[in-house]
């Protein structure tokens, strides 16, 4: 047996014996089923949310914002991360609020975005982008800077022009690192997006759980919350996959 | 430095020269609030959707007059601090053990993973009804926040260990809790900084986002309050506040760091 099957089995083995104990716990009744839905319950409450529409449509509206954000990322922050690398007086300058505004918590401006944009796919998808524009343009720059002297000098001993010493070399060279800016931007997308949806009850996946809540369907409710995190983690996965895949080797 | 070593492809910059960065910064700033006040007094925009800075400036004024505000303010940080030393203990001790035991951390990886990325807010309805809609949810968001990244980069720390120091601790045959307090803990102090950081700041917006979805105290109820009443130029002010606040607690957390 492989390594990775064996680990994978002991995941699916370690998750079933939390089911287990934790229906048990429910039926014992130490634990109220108003507060945690009993694993066993999560199947119909899936069936039920499935039959009422609230899985395939929403999640396509989710993950749509998602790439509408990250492609609007894209279109800013390429070229913000570029202009970054020609003119280095304004990326030293820029750095340190660059880097602030990654470890800053933006989405906490929601109310305000709320005031400006109305309650609406303006604001998901508007904090979406912030999210996502700050490590396109982190990694565009940290990628035009990666790309080896070499290189360059190549391109200028055939007497290239600094535009297709960009175009041809440059551009080319940085691909890699600036799609691990875009890997990361659209996952930054996706839950801000999600987290935005909950907050604002408007929209795709984030949407249902707090209309569970209120519906008080708790059953229902767990099982979108763990859509949601099933979701998260096919996206991180499937983006990390596609990097290796796509990365010259 | 990387930068100036790829200054050849920009001409007209002098190596080592040109403007330097305190000076575009100071005219960028600049740039900006003016940009800010032209757009508020132009009209184009509803009345006080971007308030003209004076506006903000006055109501920045009297909100760190307003006793008010501390209370609001001493009802978030202790939902912050308690929720984040929850996260940050439990975080350790998760841990240590998926980075040390192979098998254990490979096993439980893609679910810490698919927690770790979805967005935490999305479980206030479950802590809400296990803790009640008051400041207990607003801990245990901020607890849960704190926890995924303490117990990711403690896990990656852990790898990341001379494995001499684990050697020594099996060769005098030290108990578990024994190991964790002489040997993982002291080797690991640079990743629990690190850790505290990741940590605090997700706490902060795991404990507002709560406290701006369902709440009747704190620094977000004080928020959403003027949001709802539509007070922009309060709502901006309390926002800088709270940007600030997590910024500054960040500088002094990046202070901590022990140098080598």
């Amino acid at each position: 047996m492989s390594r990775r099957l064996a680990t994978t089995l002991a995941g699916l083995a370690g998750v079933a014996a939390v089911a287990v104990a934790l229906e048990a716990t429910i039926r014992a009744g130490w634990i109220s089923p108003l507060i945690i839905a009993p694993p066993s319950s999560l199947a119909r409450a899936f069936a039920k949310l499935w039959g009422e529409g609230f899985v395939l449509q929403p999640f396509a509206l989710t993950i749509g914002q998602a790439f509408a954000a990250t492609a609007a990322a894209a279109l800013v922050g390429i070229p913000w991360g570029f202009w970054l690398w020609r003119r280095p007086e304004l990326g030293r300058a820029y750095e340190p609020w660059i880097g602030a505004a990654f470890a800053a918590p933006t989405i906490l401006l929601f109310p305000l975005f709320l005031v400006i944009f109305g309650r609406g796919y303006a604001t998901t998808i508007f904090v979406g982008f912030l999210a996502a524009v700050i490590p396109v343009v982190l990694k565009t720059r940290e990628a035009f800077l990666g790309v080896p002297r070499v290189l360059l000098a190549v391109g200028r001993s055939f007497h290239l022009s600094e535009a297709a010493l960009v175009r041809r070399i440059a551009f080319p060279a940085a691909v890699p690192a600036i799609f691990t800016g875009l890997r990361l931007g659209l996952i930054y997308a996706l839950v801000n997006i999600i987290g935005m949806e909950f907050l604002i009850d408007f929209g795709g996946l984030g949407r249902i759980v707090s209309e569970m809540y209120f519906r008080y369907e708790i059953p229902a409710m767990y099982a979108a919350i763990l859509l949601i995190v099933a979701v998260s983690w096919l996206f991180l996965a499937a983006l990390a996959r596609l990097e290796t895949w796509l990365r010259p080797r | 430095m990387a930068e100036t070593t790829l200054t050849p492809l920009s001409r007209g910059v002098a190596a080592g020269g040109g403007v330097s960065s305190l000076r575009i910064r100071a005219v960028t700033l600049v740039a900006i609030l003016a940009a800010w006040e032209l757009l508020a007094r132009s009209g184009l925009l509803y009345e006080d959707v971007v308030p003209p800075l004076e506006k903000v400036a006055v109501a920045f004024v009297h909100l760190i007059l307003s006793a008010e505000t501390y209370r609001h303010l001493g009802v978030t940080a202790w939902e912050v601090l308690t929720g984040f030393a929850i996260g940050f203990a439990a975080g350790v001790a998760f841990g240590v053990p998926v980075g040390a035991r192979r098998f254990f951390g490979a096993a439980v990886q893609p679910y810490v993973d698919g927690f770790a990325t979805a967005p935490k807010i999305i479980f206030l309805p479950i802590v809400m009804l296990a803790f009640g809609t008051g400041i207990g949810s607003k801990v245990a968001l901020a607890a849960l926040s704190a926890f995924f990244p303490v117990a990711i980069n403690t896990a990656a720390g852990v790898r990341q260990l001379d494995p001499v120091f684990v050697r020594v601790g099996r060769s005098f045959r030290l108990t578990p809790l024994q190991m964790m307090f002489r040997i993982y803990l002291p080797a690991m102090r640079r990743s629990l900084v690190t850790s505290m950081r990741l940590g605090f700041g997700l706490a902060v917006i795991g404990c507002l986002l709560a406290e701006i979805k369902f709440s009747n105290a704190g620094l977000g109820h004080l928020a959403i309050e003027h949001y709802n009443n539509f007070r922009v130029p309060d709502l901006y002010a309390v926002l800088i506040l709270v940007f600030v606040l997590a910024v500054g607690a960040n500088t002094l957390m990046a202070r901590l760091m022990p140098r080598h």
